[in-house]
């Protein structure tokens, strides 16, 4: 594909996006991944959809890992070729817009979409593969319930038949919004990756027909519904330690960066997405272990003869993956309430701190009070700082853990200089 | 029954979608700092209510909430527990059902009709600090929560409200929640225990029996109280 083949109007917009953009950039308003789109869909509405023409397009989308899993994705699928990406983490038509207008001309795009607008987007980019993480509760003063989003997610495939779906067998509320999919006659399909589920309380109730869902004891990953209606399907893709398994049952090793047995999940879906444009796992293994950072996650920074290293977690299933990477070293908790965080606090309470006994932790942010009160239920020992200066000052050389919601994050990163 | 305090959550399976664990959590937590004996137990939608002394539901979403009020019918523990006056406290959803009927997905259904209070669909959503004077007679400080709900509850004749609104919108923007006997109804949903020690010491002293309960290290809480009635403008 060439600009020169977009109808004169998307290549006005997609011109004046990208300037838009690199005015945002220049002008320090910001990086661009939003204003740019926003201006190009007001001069060509359907802006994306010209711009997604002629590539082949994998989505991402899902509560949680869909940054990093997008990340990955276009690693491995960047053997093939170009990829463009939003790689800011801008999941929405408008910086899905920003992303292709930015990339230019380019055979391949790897987009993460925020999940209320995959019906949106699988409509304006017609992918080759969407691959569907995971549901789980997340910003609950203003997300849809998850059923009800497992249920938009459903609806949504059922009018793309040729889309392949690369999903999580462990989730039954994907499972559920791909099942109907697996079963049509379309030229798309299902194949099913497992990559374990740590957060499982939105899950006791079948999607289907509300009847529980029962776990088995001695193999932790299966469930099925009690009536029947849903099973968990055999996975092809699996993980085992720190190697991804292929279907004809290859063990590819993958030395990560980014630490955490959920990012070898990620891996897995990253290498099952991009063996469907025909990348064999064997090549695009090596390219994930180049990803050092996602956006500021899991960086490293040297500061004061501290080691300090950042973590994102924005919901209870996220936190409890956060407490799996992070070492038994001293650690600062940082919880906002900000617009982007959503305004309720109440999932504190949904989060089991417990595995933070026996670190000196360090809480901070402007919920920090919300975050001491769950502490104490939870008997974690803590010390209230003020700033991030302070939380530094308070622990002894060595690795600081950070785990911080998003905008708690986002102050933290500001602090240290914009780490990317 | 055993001598320890039994603390019930009700159906957690269905009805916990704003750390509602958070209550169950709290009381076990300030019961223990008393060096009272307590024991927690979590009953799903599919196994019968056991004899408790408190009992907690919590906030869910329409379809739950439906389904949580059929089971509770059929099963009848919850009504066994208010006649021989257990504790009950009800929060958001779990509040609704104590009612006479409440609306989900569209429909109106038949509440539990253990409180005389029925609540229907309001025009706009509350979502946001909720806060109230408690009723006098319970003697304590003014409630503070968050609240995240689309409906409207109107109480009966006889039936008070925990509290009177002071910012939010609770029952319908003038009265919040519902007190009768030991059954307590709010709108301050999730861990409303977390910003309300004192009714967290209220339901203990109900359930135990004891006039006076020692003082409990309530800094924290109080820290996280003073800084969300300053946000609602009530400092
Ligand atoms: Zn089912």
């Amino acid at each position: 594909m060439t600009e020169k083949k977009l109808p004169l109007r998307a290549s006005l917009a997609a011109s004046v996006s990208r300037t838009a953009a690199a005015l945002s950039r220049a002008t320090g308003r910001g990086d661009g991944s939003v204003i740019g789109g926003k201006i190009g869909m007001m001069i060509d509405p359907d802006l994306l959809a010209h711009l997604a023409e002629g590539r082949r397009i994998a989505l991402v989308s899902g509560t949680n890992g869909k940054t990093t899993t997008t990340r990955f994705t276009a690693a491995a699928v960047g053997v093939l070729g170009d990829v463009a990406t939003n790689s800011f983490g801008a999941n929405m038509p408008t910086g899905h817009t920003s992303a292709l207008a930015r990339a230019g001309a380019t055979p391949y795009a790897v987009l993460e979409v925020d999940e209320h607008y995959l019906a949106q987007v699988l409509k304006a980019t017609h992918p080759l593969v969407v691959a569907l993480l995971n549901l789980s509760r997340d910003q609950l003063d203003r997300a849809k319930e998850v059923a009800m989003m497992a249920q938009l997610w459903r609806d949504a495939l059922a009018a793309h038949p040729d889309v392949h779906v690369v999903g999580n067998a462990d989730d039954p509320m994907v499972v559920y919004a791909a099942a109907a999919h697996a079963a049509t006659a379309g030229t798309g399909g299902v194949t099913w990756f497992s990559a374990g589920q740590r957060w499982r309380e939105d899950a006791h109730v079948c999607p289907a027909c509300g009847a529980h869902i029962e776990r088995d004891e001695t193999d932790e990953d299966a469930w099925r519904c009690a009536n029947g209606d849903l099973t968990r399907p055999a996975p092809q893709w699996t993980v085992d330690e720190n190697a991804v398994v292929d279907p004809d049952g290859i063990r590819h090793e993958v030395k990560l960066q980014l630490p955490g047995k959920v990012n070898v999940g990620n891996a897995a879906t990253a290498l099952a997405v991009a063996h469907h444009f025909g990348v064999s796992p064997a090549d695009a293994a090596p390219k994930l272990g180049e990803v050092a950072s996602v956006a500021g996650r899991y960086a490293q920074v040297d500061r004061d003869g501290r080691n300090i290293r950042l973590l994102l977690a924005k919901n209870p299933a996220s936190w409890l993956e956060a407490f799996d990477m992070a070492e038994q070293q001293p650690t600062l908790l940082s919880i906002n309430a900000r617009d982007p965080d959503g305004f309720d606090t109440s999932w504190l309470f949904d989060v089991d701190f417990a595995p933070l006994h026996g670190r000196q932790v360090l809480i901070t942010g402007d919920r920090a009070f919300d975050l001491a009160v769950r502490l104490q239920v939870n008997d974690v020992p803590f010390t209230h700082v003020k700033t991030f200066e302070e939380a530094v000052a308070a622990v002894p050389p060595g690795r600081l853990e950070v785990i911080a919601n998003y905008t708690a994050f986002q102050d933290i990163r500001a602090e240290l200089d914009r780490v990317v | 029954m055993s001598s320890a305090l039994q603390i019930v959550w009700v159906y957690p399976d269905l009805l916990s979608t704003y750390g509602d664990r958070g209550n169950m959590l709290i009381l076990a937590h300030r019961a223990k700092a008393r060096g009272i004996p307590v024991e927690t137990v979590e009953v799903r939608s599919d196994q019968a209510l056991p004899e408790g002394d408190i009992y907690l539901i919590g906030g869910g979403e329409d379809g739950p909430q439906a389904l949580a009020a059929q089971r509770l019918n059929a099963d009848r523990g919850l009504h066994r527990a208010v006649d021989r006056r257990a504790v009950v406290f009800a929060v958001c959803a779990g509040y609704q059902l104590l009612g006479n009927s409440f609306f989900a997905k569209g429909a109106k259904c038949d509440g539990l009709g253990l409180v005389d209070l029925h609540s229907d669909r309001g025009e706009t959503r509350a979502v946001g600090e909720l806060a109230g004077d408690i009723d006098p007679e319970l003697g304590l400080p003014m409630l503070t929560g968050f609240e995240n709900h689309g409906g409207r509850t109107h109480l009966g004749p006889g039936v008070k409200p925990l509290a009177r609104v002071r910012a939010g919108i609770g029952n319908d923007g003038v009265g919040e929640g519902v007190w009768a006997g030991t059954v307590i109804g709010t709108y301050s949903h999730g861990p409303a225990l977390s910003r309300n020690p004192a009714l967290a010491d209220l339901l203990l002293r109900w359930a135990t029996g004891e006039e006076n309960l020692a003082a409990a290290d309530d800094t924290w809480h109080t820290r996280l109280r003073s800084e969300r009635l300053g946000a609602a403008g009530l400092v």
